[in-house]
């Protein structure tokens, strides 16, 4: 039997755009992640996670500021809460989450911030986002991480920027 | 050859089907059942204290619902629909028949000694089961059984096929039973990590062999083998949509060369393809990410190809029954066969899983929704409806066949088809949108201290679609328990095997042969997991402890 050249065309009418979609796609994301500069978290070390509570900076969990507007969080997770658990920043700051777990798996999601990392034993999570407007911004544990894992939980406070500064605002208007 | 030489008696091969199924319809009866309970938990109806007695918690039921679903139903229901296929459609027994039933009690039996600690609450880990939490060795060492047994059907598979070989040198091999083997083949390969992990890492430790772990090492292990898996879930289904659904729609498969292409790339690309599940992981660097979210658009070209394939097919069912128009044609697909239908309402929910996962591929997109309610949305639509409510449509004329009995019900088995799409589409859709706004999987919402306002109008949804999804399943399991034991009148069914409208004959040798394509499967793998791998093996202290924290 000889084949048809319509099946043949049929064919290739099918495979062209299976090849466009995926391609076109790559390319969109591509261009989106490198132009927009959105980061994945990375390879930032390690920790003994047996000695998490005595590695710095594990060992002074909190929030610092580090530059002008911007803090770093040194934040420890473990079962069934985050330390810190309350973070406090003024709106306008870029805040640089720098976290570890002491024990299983657990995750942070800071959804209304983009924030989404594994909180992996003897990793080092490294992510950095910006708080523009005022509010409160829950973080949760988005890894099963035992009986209580719903109860995991905290929030970013992000306040008004500074009296100060708002003042300066005011008497320049 | 006359026809008695090309049809010998396969009774036993039916016994052994039949076996795996019921295994396989009774895992998914118990993982379902709990799904109702998860769904109305969602809404704020806790159900949980009736369960007591057996279940111990929400997160007790989640992991029989995960590993009863996706790892026990799907494994053995693959199993034995594929052994059945494959000496169906090659017209000869099994290659060794003893050995195909020490595997079934193999995997049963790995079944078991892995359900006692699970059922006792002492293996609550989920079905990802990452360390450092640490179940009893049980669960563990009863899984790994489970997939060695998988080999041993790769190993049936094999044999048979070379047994035929050697009796027809020249011919094409049949498409089904072609594209069985490439399905155990390609799960053969992605099984090795999670062989790996189970066997140097997971088993040892919960014996109390070694004294840490590494919950790193051990993800990357286990999604090596994590996403090829829903390949293996997958392509049974899809052989069902290549090879028998054109016929039960009244056409012509709509190119045979065409379904070999993309089994062969499924074969190549379905494992280097993992770091997509670990965007979000400290501990692997980004190019690395970037390099398997290429392979990831990669796979989507051959499931592209099955996708305007089975629509060209399903096309030349509908036009052979006399419909017309550029759409018209669709209703007059046979929709009163309980099976055509089911299968036909899974792709179309699998249309919209295909489109989720794009996204969830999507490197950057994935931070939107890793670990949330989405993605529950997406794979609910994927294995929970592509593949599940596939298998079903496929009992529905393979149940039969085996009992010799008629289908009980052919109009319940069309209300629960599409009961299961109704409902399936609510659940579905209302997990999507909550997890865009934020909500996390695997979290026991109803008890929750943060639900957010916004997610409080869809969490009904969940328990509503839900509901239904769980009528439709004991409609069911209702309907094929009445076909074996009460339904009198007897069956006359073939295995409805389609024909192709361009047949093997067109498909290049280069599509028959198996070196090549498996050489290229390990180099990608190669290039895609040694540098981490081998970064991680070398570098990484095993020092983290157990946990129980359940
Ligand atoms: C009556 C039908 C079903 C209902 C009502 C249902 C409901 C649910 C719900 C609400 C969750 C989310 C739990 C959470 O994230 O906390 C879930 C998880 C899940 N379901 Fe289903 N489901 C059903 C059927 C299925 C089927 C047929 C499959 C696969 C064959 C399946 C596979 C899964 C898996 C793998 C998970 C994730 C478990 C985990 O995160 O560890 N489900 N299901
Ligand atoms: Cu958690
Ligand atoms: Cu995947």
């Amino acid at each position: 039997m000889r084949r048809g050249t319509t099946i043949y065309l049929y064919e290739l009418f099918w495979i062209l755009p299976s090849i466009a979609i995926p391609v076109g796609m790559l390319v969109a994301l591509v261009v989106f992640t490198f132009g927009a500069g959105v980061h994945l978290p990375g390879d930032h070390g390690r920790v003994e996670p047996t000695a998490v509570l005595a590695t710095p900076p594990f060992d002074q969990p909190g929030t610092v500021q580090v530059g002008p507007g911007q803090y770093e969080v040194r934040m420890v997770s473990g079962i069934w809460s985050f330390a810190p658990n309350e973070i406090r920043v003024p709106a306008g700051s870029t805040v640089t989450f720098v976290a570890a777990s002491r024990d299983v798996l657990h995750g942070l999601f800071i959804p209304r911030a983009n924030v989404n990392v594994m909180l992996i034993p003897g990793q080092v999570a490294h992510v950095t986002t910006r708080f523009d407007r005022p509010g409160e911004y829950p973080f949760f544990c988005h890894e099963y991480c035992g009986i209580a894992h719903h109860t995991m939980w905290g929030k970013v406070i992000v306040e008004p920027a500074s009296k100060a500064d708002r003042h300066d605002g005011d008497s320049a208007s | 050859m006359t026809e008695a030489d090309a049809a010998p008696d396969l009774t036993p091969e039916n016994r052994l089907t039949a076996a795996y199924l019921v295994v396989a319809l009774v895992s998914l009866f118990v993982g379902v059942s709990l799904g109702l309970f998860q769904a109305l938990e969602h809404a704020g109806i806790d159900l949980y204290p009736w369960l007591l007695p057996i279940i111990k918690s929400y997160y007790h039921g989640l992991s029989l619902h995960g590993v009863l679903n996706v790892l026990v139903f799907t494994t053995f229901f693959i199993s034995g629909f594929l052994q059945f296929i494959t000496a169906r459609s090659l017209r000869i027994p099994l290659w060794n028949r003893g050995l195909a039933w020490a595997t079934f009690w193999l995997m049963t039996g790995g079944l078991i000694l892995a359900a006692v600690p699970l059922v006792g609450n002492a293996a609550t880990v989920l079905f990802t089961f990452y360390p450092p939490m640490k179940a009893h060795w049980a669960f563990y060492v009863g899984l790994t059984l489970v997939v060695v047994a998988t080999w041993l059907v790769t190993l049936t598979l094999v044999c048979t096929y070379r047994a035929w070989r050697a009796r027809n040198p020249e011919v094409r091999t049949p498409l089904p039973a072609w594209m069985a083997l490439v399905t155990f083949v390609m799960w053969t390969i992605a099984s090795l990590g999670l062989a790996a992990e189970m066997l140097f890492m997971m088993i040892p430790w919960s014996l109390g062999m070694v004294a840490g772990t590494d919950a790193l090492v051990a993800r990357v292990l286990f999604w090596y083998t994590g996403h090829p898996i829903v390949y293996f879930w997958l392509l049974p289904a899809y052989i069902s949509w290549y090879t028998l659904v054109p016929r039960q729609a009244g056409g012509k498969l709509f190119s045979d060369p065409l379904a070999r292409v993309s089994f062969l790339l499924f074969l190549v690309l379905s494992t280097p393809v993992g770091f997509h599940h670990q965007f979000t992981d400290p501990g692997i660097g980004q190019g690395w990410k970037l390099l398997h979210a290429f392979f990831t658009f990669g796979v989507f070209f051959p499931s592209l190809l099955t996708f305007f394939s089975i629509v060209a097919s399903l096309e030349n069912g509908g036009r052979a029954r006399g419909g017309r128009g550029w759409v018209a044609w669709f209703g007059k697909l046979p929709w009163g066969d309980p099976s055509l239908a089911a299968q036909v309402l899974s792709m179309i929910l699998f249309a919209f899983g295909g489109i989720g996962g794009l996204i969830n591929a999507s490197f950057t997109m994935n931070l939107v929704i890793h670990n949330t309610a989405w993605i529950v949305g997406h794979f609910h639509l994927t294995v929970g409806t592509a593949v599940a409510l596939t298998f079903m449509g496929i009992t529905y004329w393979l149940v039969p066949f085996l009992t010799g009995h008629q289908l009980w019900s052919r109009r319940l088995g069309l209300a629960q088809a599409w009961l299961w799409f109704i409902g399936m589409a609510i659940m579905s859709h209302a997990q999507h949108r909550l997890g865009l706004m934020g909500m996390p999987r695997r979290t026991m919402i109803g008890a929750a201290p943060y639900v957010q306002p916004e997610w409080r109008s869809l969490l009904p949804f969940v328990a509503i679609g839900g509901t239904m999804l769980f009528v439709s399943a004991m409609l069911y399991f209702a309907n094929m328990l009445l076909t074996a034991v009460a339904s009198r009148e007897a069956a006359v069914i073939e295995v409805p095997f389609a024909e192709a409208l361009s047949g093997p004959e067109h498909a290049p040798v280069i599509l028959d042969r198996w070196r090549p394509w498996l050489v290229l499967a390990v180099a990608l793998i190669a290039i895609a997991y040694g540098p981490t791998i081998i970064r991680l093996v070398t570098t990484t202290p095993f020092t983290t402890p157990g946990f129980r924290v359940w």
